[in-house]
């Protein structure tokens, strides 16, 4: 019984709770995408610098907030400089749509064509964001560190092995469901919301029951910039804020949304957390888990592990490519892909 | 017409191999001034600055020429960068030989394809890879660091010491982490000990907590990470501490600094490591001198201080600055016989050449060079206790 708990415990430490920000993280990415796919209809890159930008906005607006002595221990100050966050990534994603984004609009442009400018606006950002706060790492985190510490844990329980959780990921699951909450609710129920379904679905239509397409583009941007300031506040709070690391996530954010349905907010909360317990499940190395729960002389000698934490990035691609083959309109989608 | 061509060609040879009269002599220093081991270069560059500087003022220095130091940038990790680099100092700034370069990878590349097809002779102070004892060099290449594969041996002495007996092992993915974790490795499991998961992790990454979960399923009593301090090694001991992994670590050179324990806090305490150092009262010395010139000796910043004054006294004996003079001097004025000098006594050893006397180069990191030309290895055992790199001892 204390082995089955051990085991338990144990994987609950090193998989399901890393597992679960993770995924928290990444599907409030791919809500940010799929928003803008499904009524600017294309695929946003420079959505992982959007996140970059809204994390350096909280960086900066944290420090500004601890130089004036303000605090919320044991709350990171972090979620104070959110805020801040948010309205920030909004003017100037905004301000991209207004200088880049709708003279493409006006032209009519071609979607691949959308996609190769969201990749320079991507570039431009990633420069404008490193000559601001420069490559390295910064560390914002403040507060209480731990829910539970793993010595805590084992301390308390008497357990071999032990339970951390940081604060930083519960606030990361509390923050995750409230905005999608608020996200689901304002689609769902309001005029605002249901317009912008509309318009999602068949553009002219809308167009033509008097919905203001202009209106619509601006809040489909300014939900997935504060979206985007979310997601990457939260992913640099609970890990660390590193610009590079922005265009990595990149990709899981992209798979996420295509195993949901490109354009299904639903789906891609539900590829946010596919992909994020797949890349975790698969890189585990499960030699310990087993060691609690088989007998001793099954217990394998080799690590017990599908692949090599170096690969976790090729997990996501996979999963993205077999999507592609299977069922390129994902799993929540009820329109053809287009 | 083909006459006068080798006449100038003489007149030029006869130019550059005359020490005759007074010259500026130019030394390269290629650090890895970005990347990875950036806060480290500007101490070792620091070093070699000292000691340049140090025999430039001397008036000493092949009949009274002016030494002056070159900066280029290494990056650690971007081979071509560093390439450019050297060939740069080499071709268009005109070096007579180059301090560095710093880490493994980027010299093995800096070796083969700029310091070997342009002559020239190259000291690192901080490469430290077991490759570079059998990479073709010509005799131009020089390393006051050790082997890895010392480090490896000091490293597993120090775990049989405290009672070790499973350790897991971590390490940065280039030729210097793959190199120490190997040595490590091998020579852990000679003495019996178990290294349960030899792994890689990669450099610049946001989130270590995967990798952290396999080390942690693999077990040991501690980790060893031979990675960087302000890179991934940094990333690996904080997500195995927040996920109560592991709590002690042994911390090879690359990962002991100051920046560690003020990123990590009291949770440090308790682990221990080795970095390179010597008892001699050249490293006080050195220490001394560095304060007075406005820089905290780092790790390595001996090391180059030393690899700087080698090459100028190797031109010194030889009365020479082209290398394939000096290069065979290198070692003679580095071992014995000869007076010993010390650190700041770079002027001394210099009117003791120039007499025809004989030095054994003793310098801030008791230099001694064996085999192929790199450092037997002095270490410093080191633990963390209340937040402070204590010395245990040397090795």
């Amino acid at each position: 019984m204390e082995d089955a708990l051990n085991a338990l415990v144990l994987i609950t430490n090193f998989a399901l709770v890393p597992g679960l920000a993770y995924g928290c993280q990444l599907a409030l990415g791919a809500l940010g995408v799929t928003l803008i796919f499904a009524v600017l209809r294309f695929s946003n890159f420079a959505h992982g610098e959007t996140m970059s930008f809204g994390a350096m906005i909280a960086v900066f607006a944290t420090w500004i907030l601890q130089d004036n002595g303000v605090s919320i221990d044991p709350l990171p100050t972090a979620l104070l400089a959110l805020p801040f966050a948010i309205l920030g990534s909004i003017l100037f994603v905004l301000a991209t749509d207004r200088v880049v984004y709708r003279f493409y609009r006006e032209q009519r442009s071609d979607q691949v064509i959308f996609i190769i400018v969201s990749i320079g606006v991507m570039f431009v950002m990633a420069g404008l964001i490193r000559f601001i706060i420069g490559p390295n790492d910064q560390v914002f985190t403040d507060g209480e560190r731990f829910l539970i510490s793993a010595r805590d844990f084992r301390d308390l329980t008497g357990l071999r092995e032990g339970l951390a959780i940081k604060t930083t990921q519960v606030i990361t699951v509390v923050t995750t469901v409230i905005a999608m909450g608020l996200l689901f609710w304002f689609l769902q129920k309001t005029r605002t919301g249901k317009s912008m379904r509309a318009y999602a679905d068949n553009e002219d239509l809308a167009t033509l029951s008097g919905i203001d397409a202009g209106r619509v583009v601006l809040i489909a941007w300014t939900l997935s910039a504060a979206l985007a300031a979310v997601a990457g506040t939260l992913y640099g709070l609970d890990k660390s804020y590193k610009p590079f690391v922005f265009q990595e996530l990149v990709l899981p954010i992209f798979a996420a949304a295509i195993v949901g349905g490109f354009g299904s907010p639903l789906g891609a909360v539900a590829g946010g957390f596919i992909i994020a317990f797949a890349e975790v499940l698969i890189t585990y190395a499960y030699k310990r888990f087993l060691g609690y729960i088989l007998p001793e002389s099954w217990v394998p000698d080799g690590l017990a592990q599908f692949l090599s934490t170096d690969y976790k990035f090729a997990v996501a691609f996979v999963i993205l490519v077999a999507t592609l083959l299977l069922r390129p309109s994902g799993l929540f989608n009820k329109r053809a892909a287009t | 017409m083909k006459k006068s061509f080798a006449a100038i060609v003489s007149v030029a040879a006869l130019l550059a191999a005359t020490p005759g009269f007074a010259a500026e002599v130019k030394i390269g220093v290629l650090l890895g001034f970005t990347g990875p081991l950036e806060s480290l270069a500007p101490a070792i560059a620091s070093g070699a600055e000292l000691a340049i500087a140090e025999v430039s003022e001397s008036g000493e220095f092949l009949d009274g020429s002016t030494v002056t130091p070159v900066r280029g940038d290494s990056t650690c990790v971007d081979a071509g960068a560093a390439t450019t680099a050297a060939e740069r100092l080499i071709t268009s700034d005109g070096v007579a030989a180059i301090v560095g370069a710093m880490c493994s990878g980027a010299t093995t590349a800096v070796l083969q394809n700029a310091a070997l097809p342009n002559g020239t002779v190259m000291i690192s102070p901080s490469a430290t890879s077991p490759a570079l004892s059998t990479v073709e060099d010509n005799g131009q290449f020089f390393r006051v660091a050790p082997s890895d594969a010392r480090q490896g041996e000091v490293l597993a002495d120090i775990l049989e010491e405290h009672g070790i007996t499973e350790a897991a092992l971590t390490y940065t993915n280039n030729d210097y982490g793959k190199g120490l974790a190997d040595s490590i490795a091998s020579a852990f499991e000679k003495k019996g000990g178990t290294i349960t998961i030899n792994a890689s992790h990669e450099d610049g990454k946001g989130d270590y907590s995967a990798e952290v979960a396999a080390l942690a399923s693999a077990g040991g009593e501690v980790l060893i990470v031979a990675g960087y301090l302000d890179q991934g090694g940094k990333g690996i001991v904080q997500a195995a501490l927040d996920s109560g992994a592991f709590d002690t670590f042994i911390l090879p050179d690359g990962m002991v600094g100051e920046l560690l324990i003020e990123a990590i806090g009291p949770d440090l305490d308790g682990s221990y490591g080795i970095y390179p150092g010597s008892d001699s009262s050249g490293a006080e010395i050195f220490a001394k001198m560095a304060a007075d010139n406005g820089f905290n000796p780092g790790v390595y910043s001996p090391e180059a201080y030393d690899a700087a004054a080698l090459l100028l006294l190797a031109m010194q004996k030889a009365g020479s600055t082209d290398p394939a003079v000096f290069k065979g001097e290198v070692v003679s004025v580095a071992n014995e016989p000869g007076e010993k000098i010390l650190p700041g006594e770079l002027a001394k050893a210099l009117k003791i050449l120039k007499d025809g006397g004989d030095v054994d180069y003793v310098g801030a990191s008791a230099v001694e060079l064996i085999g192929p030309g790199e450092s037997a290895g002095n270490f410093r055992e080191i633990e963390i206790q209340d937040g402070k790199i204590q010395t245990v001892k040397y090795r």
